[in-house]
């Protein structure tokens, strides 16, 4: 019934919207009891915070958003290596939305300011331009996101770059950071809503596995906000079943297999490794690093980068106080951060999940930051 | 980074497109298409790749979807649209 359900929608209309809220309420009274789900992706929680979804979500309902945003969990001491080829002349290009991403102390928008030749670029191929414009001169492109970009920089990789071209990865594998939260003993999350484009990539199948060893529900959505809803009511339909599957609520963009094209070019160049998360901890098979055949391409091994100039260890007042990585662990919401909105906004982040369009505190700081509007205008529960 | 954004192909050289996205023309690089692809195709855009042909069936939803996304003219800042607006960004000025 769901499937029918996810299919005949219509993208924004209001009497579907109360349909899926009444659906999901039904499910929550079955199951009797205070249910917490996670989604990890920027993407959907642009479109949660944006229309206000919080707001027709039972009151026994937690969505919350995990470690979702490629951009927040690029650790400090990552940044910094980029900062510090930065400041040895090199050509730095870069995503735009991390370009103001802190490292220990400084980002590369302190580089640029300080005169580092940095570049933002929104494709790999740009950086791959620039260094067949500037043969003379090295050009390194900062290479972040999940799978779905990093499947862009394997191909840039594999289209034989000009040999002034290196790579910086950073790129994070997503399925490992769902691992990471499904295992951690403080959380409480009985399901999770997957991220429909990095799926397009990897296949929906990819989370089978996963829903088996953790016994927890997997959907993977679009990010409509009548996709997410029906995700969720889907999700909810698994928990009260007590159906640990996984169920794709995208199927105009995922299959069970995924690109395979895509896939192939991504291991080819990439390895999965563990890797530290900002905020959050040692994620095994979390980064995607350069295989050992790429080493000519791999930034780390290209040049001596040492961050002893650009490092601080020691975390200033502001960023002691930080709670990013215990909300990207759906431990807490930006709400019951200090800094949120007063010493941390977008124009002057303190934390990784203010840089970026897709991290939880720019997001809810952009949306009117109180997402959490249930009981206001509610017709579906007061009407009956 | 995140989005991906449906455009059709113009013109298809070697393993790059000219991809229409609502009027803006960009080239597109074809490595890592999960099918192939030819003249008249819609195709999904991240970061200058395109990495899914849209099934024709489905480009009409996918294309209505994203006119909606772009439509948003509010003075606020639109942190979705903006993504979009730099996903389509994302494929390079036809030379």
């Amino acid at each position: 019934m769901a499937k029918d359900l996810t299919q005949e929608l219509k993208f924004r209309d209001p009497a579907k919207a109360r349909a899926l809220a009444e659906a999901m309420q039904r499910n929550l009274d079955a199951i009797g009891r205070e249910v917490s789900v996670m989604h990890v992706c920027g993407s959907h929680e642009q479109a949660i915070a944006r229309f206000g979804l919080r707001a027709v979500l039972p009151r026994q309902l937690q969505l919350i958003m995990g470690p979702g945003c490629p951009v927040c969990v690029t650790d400090g001491p990552e940044v910094d290596e980029a900062v510090a080829l930065a400041g040895m002349g090199v050509h730095v290009c870069t995503y735009g939305d991390m370009l103001r991403l802190p490292g220990t102390s400084r980002s590369l928008a302190d580089a640029q300011a300080d005169g580092g030749k940095v570049h933002v670029v929104y494709s790999v191929d740009q950086a791959v331009e620039l260094a067949r414009a500037h043969p003379a001169e090295e050009v390194v492109f900062f290479a972040s996101g999940f799978e779905t970009t990093a499947v862009a920089t394997a191909a840039a990789a594999l289209a034989q770059p000009p040999k002034n071209f290196s790579i910086l990865s950073v790129h994070k594998y997503v399925p490992a950071a769902m691992d990471l939260v499904a295992q951690s003993k403080q959380t409480k999350i009985e399901g999770f809503i997957a991220a429909g484009h990095a799926a397009i990539i990897t296949g929906w199948a990819i989370f089978e596995p996963f829903a088996q060893k953790t016994n927890t529900p997997v959907v993977v959505a679009g990010f409509e906000p009548l996709d997410v809803l029906a995700s969720i009511v889907k999700l909810t339909d698994l928990i009260r079943e007590r159906k640990a599957e996984v169920f794709n609520a995208y199927p105009r963009c995922v299959t069970r297999e995924g690109s395979q094209p895509a896939q192939r070019v991504l291991w080819k160049v990439f390895e999965a490794r563990s890797g530290k998360w900002r905020g959050i901890a040692e994620v095994p098979e979390g980064n995607l690093d350069l295989r050992p055949e790429f080493a000519h391409l791999d930034a780390r091994k290209r040049f001596r980068i040492d961050t002893g100039a650009v490092r601080d260890e020691a975390a200033s007042g502001l960023e002691a106080e930080c709670i990013c990585g215990t909300i990207m662990m759906g431990l807490a919401s930006p709400h019951d951060c200090t800094l949120f909105g007063k010493a941390c906004v977008p124009e002057s982040p303190v934390g990784a999940c203010m840089v970026s369009s897709e991290g939880t505190c720019r997001i809810w700081h952009t949306y009117g930051g109180a997402p959490d509007l249930r009981g206001v205008g509610l017709p579906a529960s007061s009407e009956g | 980074m995140c989005l991906g954004v449906p455009g059709k192909v113009l013109a298809i050289d070697g393993m790059v497109a000219t991809v229409d996205f609502f009027g803006v023309k960009k080239e597109l690089r074809l490595d890592i298409v999960d099918e192939p692809v030819t003249v008249g195709d819609y195709v999904l855009n991240h970061v200058g790749y395109a990495i899914r042909r849209i099934p024709p069936e489905e480009v009409q939803e996918t294309l209505a979807l994203f006119e909606q996304i772009l439509d948003i003219t509010g003075a606020r800042e639109d942190l979705m649209a903006m993504d979009v607006q730099g996903e389509i960004a994302a494929g390079r000025a036809k030379a």
